[in-house]
């Protein structure tokens, strides 16, 4: 069974969202790097970029598939990780530890619209 | 099978040759009138080879490769069909191949002819009214059909319509080849039962969808049975419906897409109509218009008469004639009657072994398909050995490995379509392995999991060819 972290939120399309203060850090939960298989890219915005909510900001390749990134939440990229450009298999090893990137929210009520840990675990299943 | 990747220069020895040529008795001269600049400083590196030596080398690289004349192919989605060697035959003769593309039209009468009459069988076959032979290959022609689309609104003074709706199923070049030309993609969801959701697709059509692009049977192989009514909704809102050619193989000689109220559609001639596979080609994707469209097809056209609002040019010359030749002597070989049992020879192997298999793989849904179907991979997923694995199994057992991981509906699609060409021993000796492999999976599954075992190449490390390729040597 894919690994569940208390706490976060989850978005229908299988990203989490972590909030530290005004900062969102956005990955991919490890349902999804589970079905992707191996990756082997992750296709991130740049630094200022804004991203929306519902919409796409990126996207992780797998030697299965291309799979796009939609943001959970809007706002601007403050950090993207670097580290997942020579090492995309870090979201492989523990996809909750290595977050894409990291969005000052613009509208932290679009927090409330997203899941609960086991809500997402309920349409996992 | 032996393993050989030698290159032809491994194999060369100083002054060793194919032939011994006889003096010829001019003695040798040097080409002293060209500049310096353009005179060789040092002789060609070729390679030093009798004719044996070449002889070998490429029989044993071929003989690395696997294809439709090795063995069973059932990749799902690409109708690996056999290809008589008569197509070969009719492509090869002289007054075919040595025309040229500029030459005065009333010197090529002939090929003009097999325009014409390949075109014509092709609207005879899909119910459309004019076809377009000029795109080199499939994509291209989903281009050209969705160009084509694009010129009608406009033609119409329609320029609001930027949409194109794509089931979630479809092939990738759907949304691809609509990005490419310009429109806003909009996904639409398949139902529990694999078809088109209609009551999702209805809040999706308004005065801004340009058309709706669609395979029918879908890519799980099922028919879409509630085509009619879409039709009749895309149109009422002023959009086009677009056929993609793909999955044409099973509806030959029983239902045709124009009479389903599709408008523009592609044909892949090398799926349905037996021309030369992959390998980048020669390719061929010849384009339907219904009568709606009529006058808008790309210019040259020297078979379908004037072209009154052409979308303009897709290609230099006609198309790829070897390839329209090759589709033609096809269709004329195997005769009007032939041709209608297509469909339903092709639709019956695959149910054929759909049902031998459905105990041990998982079918997500179980109804008569068409040409081709989905498992979700093993049904006993305990192990952990997955579609990959499996895949990887046949090869061992000499067959070619279905199509994995597509469609994306499920997480281990495994995808299978026989074709109309493989006799009944074929299906059993294909659906025999497959059992053994899913015993295999449950008695030796790391055995299965390490596979292939027999084959010239194991399993490379794709991961790593993707994250790190080497592309230097």
């Amino acid at each position: 069974m894919a690994k569940l972290i208390e706490g976060l939120k989850y978005s229908e399309s299988h990203e989490w969202v972590k909030v530290e203060g005004e900062i969102a850090l956005i990955g991919i939960t490890d349902y999804a790097q589970h079905a992707l298989g191996n990756i082997t890219y992750v296709d991130m915005p740049s630094e200022d970029d804004e991203v929306f909510a519902g919409e796409e900001f990126g996207a992780v390749e797998s030697t299965k598939i291309a799979s796009d990134l939609f943001s959970p939440v809007s706002g601007v990229v403050t950090e993207v990780n670097s580290a997942l450009e020579d090492a995309p298999e870090l979201i492989n090893e523990d996809a909750y530890a290595n977050w894409i990137i990291k969005v000052k929210m613009s509208d932290p009520s679009e927090l409330e619209t997203l899941l609960d840990p086991a809500a997402y675990e309920a349409i996992c299943k | 099978m032996k393993y050989y990747d030698k290159l032809i220069f491994e194999l060369s020895q100083n002054g060793r040759c194919g032939c011994s040529l006889p003096d010829n008795g001019f003695g040798e001269t040097s080409c002293t009138e060209l500049p310096t600049a353009l005179q060789r400083a040092q002789a060609p590196e070729l390679p030093q080879v009798s004719e044996p030596d070449v002889v070998r080398h490429y029989t044993n690289l071929s003989s690395m490769n696997f294809g439709v004349d090795t063995g069973f192919y059932p990749l799902g989605s690409c109708t690996m069909k056999y290809n008589p060697k008569i197509n070969e035959e009719i492509a090869a003769l002289p007054g075919f191949t040595s025309v040229h593309p500029l030459q005065p039209l009333s010197t090529v009468m002939g090929c003009v002819q097999v325009y014409k009459e390949l075109s014509d069988y092709l609207c005879s076959i899909t119910g459309m009214s004019a076809f377009t032979l000029n795109p080199f290959a499939g994509a291209h022609g989903e281009l050209t059909g969705l160009m084509l689309m694009k010129h009608y609104h406009l033609l119409h003074g329609d320029v609001s319509r930027r949409k194109v709706i794509v089931p979630d199923s479809a092939h990738g070049t759907n949304p691809a080849s609509a990005a490419v030309c310009g429109f806003e993609v909009v996904q639409v969801k398949s139902r529990p039962d694999g078809r088109v959701d209609v009551e999702d697709l209805k809040p999706l059509l308004d005065e801004t969808v340009a058309g709706m692009m669609m395979t029918n049977p879908n890519t799980l192989g099922l028919f879409e049975t509630g085509i009619r009514e879409i039709a009749q909704l895309v149109h009422d809102c002023g959009g086009l419906l677009y056929y993609d050619g793909a999955n044409l193989n099973p509806l030959i000689g029983v239902v045709r897409p124009g009479d389903m109220g599709f408008d523009i559609l592609h044909l892949n001639l090398h799926k349905s109509f037996s021309t030369p596979h992959g390998g980048g080609g020669p390719g061929a994707g010849p384009v339907g218009i219904s009568e709606k469209l009529k006058g808008s097809l790309p210019q040259p056209d020297f078979y379908c008469g004037e072209q009154e609002f052409s979308m303009g040019r897709i290609s230099g010359f006609q198309g790829n004639f070897g390839v329209i030749l090759r589709a033609l002597a096809y269709i004329l070989m195997l005769g009007r009657e032939n041709v209608k049992l297509l469909g339903s020879y092709a639709t019956l192997s695959a149910n054929y072994i759909k049902v031998c298999l459905k105990d041990c793989y998982e079918l997500p849904i179980d109804s008569v398909c068409k040409h081709e179907f989905v498992f979700d991979g093993l049904k006993d997923k305990s192990n952990e050995v997955t579609t990959l694995d499996v895949a990887k199994r046949l090869l061992d057992y000499g067959f070619h490995a279905p199509t994995i991981y597509f469609p994306l509906l499920f997480h281990q699609s495994l995808m299978i379509e026989p074709t109309e060409t493989e006799s009944r021993q074929t299906l059993d000796e294909f659906i025999k392995v497959m059992r053994t492999i899913a015993e295999e999976a449950a008695t030796s599954p790391d055995m299965v999991k390490s596979a292939p075992h027999n084959t010239p190449v194991r399993r490379p490390d794709e991961t790593q060819a993707a994250r790190h390729p080497i592309l230097k040597a």
